[in-house]
């Protein structure tokens, strides 16, 4: 099979979900001509023209409101907030409006809009450039929050956010842009609620998203040599979240471990060892492990900022102490 | 830079009698609900449009059903103005399946997505861009609809006021700005938080013409609004206009009103949108006072009979509480 980009990735399911549907319209920052800055919307503007792809000044609470009044009136945008931490200047129109329009209506509207964003760090982007902010947005009834973390769920879960009548946070990450995995030419979708167990085991379960995807795999292959066999789980949806493949991994291995890096108070780790320990409590053989950014804004020292983020090693330290 | 301010031109009889109707069929609706809300039959707090009347009407009488329009928790006026149900509108007050949210909206987020009334809004200045969105969507489909977004003197205060009428400005889109300058947001007197004279100025710095014009004279207000709703289904882009009033009753029912004099208050009474109509008809019809009476009499009849429904309407049940999140 052909590998591409996750970039790529993302640029075919605009692509071709703009090809399928007239009504589908592009808000962002430089998304037009220039491409985006991380080049997910590449050629798009030449292809569809400055009405389907529209540049927008930084504005983020103005477009993303101007995003819903268009998905309650007929339009399919997808809008894009060119880093999460921009979301703050926006949370209005995304926690008080878009999530909640179609409930206080009682059901009147569907909101059929996407939120395309990049969260991670690792890049030495400092404080405001670096957050994953995925679990705050998952506290709030009326999104859906997805993380992918390789080219073919994005593209498949792109296409799929696009079709769906909900609003969808889709948080992509910046230092996965440029790495590369296969996707099939032909025409497929991914769901948005199903986390993908990515690799079997028997030990221990490790459950991740976005880039801390690629760590759980190495720290399970570096585990492996120690002869601990770790299952795997891409959680790929925060909200809402897919029990059923969680517990019954989890039923299998009786040791979990989560990562992710956003902070760890409060993270979507505390929702999962709570969801765990009520359905599964009899099954554990330990507590239930985080690993997770630690609880300071990230530092710009590109030394300090790996400290604070998890790493492979630390995973297969926790794993190891269990 | 000056705005321009628009002097009324003379409305025809006709017209007079349909936007008397419909200011008369709010302020009852209005004073019905603090009725209500008395009996302890709404939660919440209740915002008034008393007094400001002659504004949703003088626009609505400019709309079409397919146009759009968002508004504030002061709502109920600009819904029925774009043709909401008095019936359902007061079912919504009081919580019952038979509102237009099915009871899970309330009184500061009347929907009513056939008549084109895309939101209430508890949050100040957030159905700005939701508006403005709208106009974008009409513009994209090329249809000849026009959006509306109705806010207060508080409001224009809120970024997100200046991020959408920029937007609006650099794409032309079909949307007209109303601020309904009230001369208060909530207990704080307009002075106290604007250096400008007239809020209308605002638009200069985006590119959109700023109209300022007596929000208590309903021939005013239409002419006004005739132009720019005209303006807007024409391509030409946005106004933001700065309708000057005030709201008689408190910022909510219950405000203790201590941040104005009653002579201020009473003075404005005086100046009463639908009383200045009135002294208007009295002018044209021969037989006003018959008239009067007449409509006061339908009026009432029909506000019973919706109060009524509203009152024997059954709230929501657990099975709804789930249904529309996603
Ligand atoms: C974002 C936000 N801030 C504050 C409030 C509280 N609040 C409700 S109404 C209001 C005053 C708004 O005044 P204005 O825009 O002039 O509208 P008016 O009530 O006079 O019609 C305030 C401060 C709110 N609902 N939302
Ligand atoms: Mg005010």
């Amino acid at each position: 099979m052909r590998t591409i980009t996750y970039s790529e990735a993302l640029n075919e399911a605009l692509h071709e979900e703009m090809q399928k549907d007239g009504n589908i319209v592009l808000l962002g920052e430089d998304i037009g001509q220039y491409g985006g800055v991380f080049k997910v919307t590449k050629n798009l503007f030449e292809e569809f023209g400055a009405k389907r792809v529209v540049d927008t000044p930084i504005s983020e609470n103005g477009f993303i409101g101007m995003g819903l009044g268009a998905a309650m009136t007929g339009l399919r945008p997808v809008t894009e907030l060119m880093w999460i931490d921009f979301a703050m200047v926006a949370m209005d129109q995304i926690v008080n409006q878009v999530a909640k329009m179609k409930y206080m209506s009682g059901g009147q509207v569907n909101v059929p809009m996407v939120i395309r964003t990049q969260e991670g760090a690792g890049r030495g982007n400092g404080a405001q450039h670096s957050q994953s902010l995925e679990s705050m947005f998952a506290q709030v009834p009326g999104l859906k929050v997805v993380s992918p973390s390789n080219p073919y769920d994005a593209k498949g879960m792109l296409k799929s956010a696009i079709r769906d009548e909900a609003p969808v946070l889709f948080i992509e990450n910046k230092l996965l842009y440029f790495t590369k995995g296969e996707v099939p030419e032909q025409e497929y979708t991914v769901t948005l609620d199903k986390a993908s167990v990515i690799r079997n085991g028997e030990d221990v379960t490790i459950i991740a998203n976005s880039r801390m995807v690629h760590f759980a795999q190495e720290a399970a292959e570096e585990l492996k040599q120690d002869g601990i066999s770790a299952e795997v789980i891409d959680l790929r949806s925060i909200s809402p979240i897919d029990m059923d493949t969680i517990l019954t991994s989890v039923k299998k291995t009786c040791r979990v471990v989560l990562v992710h890096e956003a902070h760890r108070s409060f993270g979507w780790g505390a929702e999962l060892v709570a969801r765990i320990q009520k359905e599964a409590f009899d099954y554990l053989d330990t507590p239930i492990e985080r690993v997770a950014s630690e609880d300071v804004p990230f530092p710009y020292s590109l030394k300090l900022e790996k400290e604070v983020m998890p790493q492979v090693q630390d995973i297969v330290r926790v794993v190891k102490g269990m | 830079m000056n705005v321009q301010v628009k002097r009324p031109n003379r409305l025809n009889i006709e017209s007079l009698k349909v936007g008397y109707e419909t200011m008369l069929r709010i302020r009852r609706f209005e004073e019905a609900c603090i009725e209500l809300y008395k009996q302890g039959l709404m939660g919440g707090s209740l915002h008034s449009y008393t007094g400001q009347e002659a504004i949703a009407t003088g626009f609505g009488m400019n709309l079409e059903q397919t146009d759009y329009i968002t508004m504030t928790y002061r709502g109920r006026g600009h819904a029925i103005a774009k043709g909401a149900q008095e019936k359902k509108l007061l079912a919504e007050m009081l919580g019952r399946v038979d509102g237009y949210c099915h009871g899970k909206g309330g009184p500061m987020h009347i929907t009513s997505v056939e008549n084109g009334i895309l939101g209430a809004n508890g949050i100040v200045g957030a159905g700005i861009p939701i508006a403005v969105g709208a106009a974008f969507s009409a513009q994209y489909r090329e249809t000849s609809q026009v959006a509306v977004t109705y806010f207060g003197d508080g409001a224009i205060n809120q970024g997100v006021f200046h991020e959408a009428i920029n937007m609006a400005a650099l794409w032309d889109l079909p949307v007209v700005f109303v601020c309904e300058n009230n001369l208060y947001s909530e207990m704080t007197p307009l002075h106290e938080s604007v250096k400008n004279q007239n809020l209308a100025e605002r638009g200069f710095g985006y590119g959109v013409e700023g109209i300022v014009v007596d929000g208590n004279d309903l021939e005013a207000v239409y002419h006004a609004a005739n132009e720019a709703v005209s303006k807007a289904r024409a391509g030409k882009g946005p106004t933001l206009i700065e309708a000057k009033t005030y709201r008689t009753e408190g910022h909510m029912y219950g405000d203790s009103e201590t941040y104005r004099t009653k002579e201020e208050v009473e003075a404005w009474r005086k100046k009463d949108p639908i009383l200045q109509l009135e002294a208007r008809l009295e002018q044209e019809l021969a037989d006003f006072h018959k008239y009067k009476q007449e409509l006061e009499g339908r009026i009432a009849q029909h506000l019973t009979e919706a109060i009524q429904f509203a009152k024997e309407s059954p709230e929501p049940n657990e099975q709804d509480l789930f249904e529309g999140v996603l």
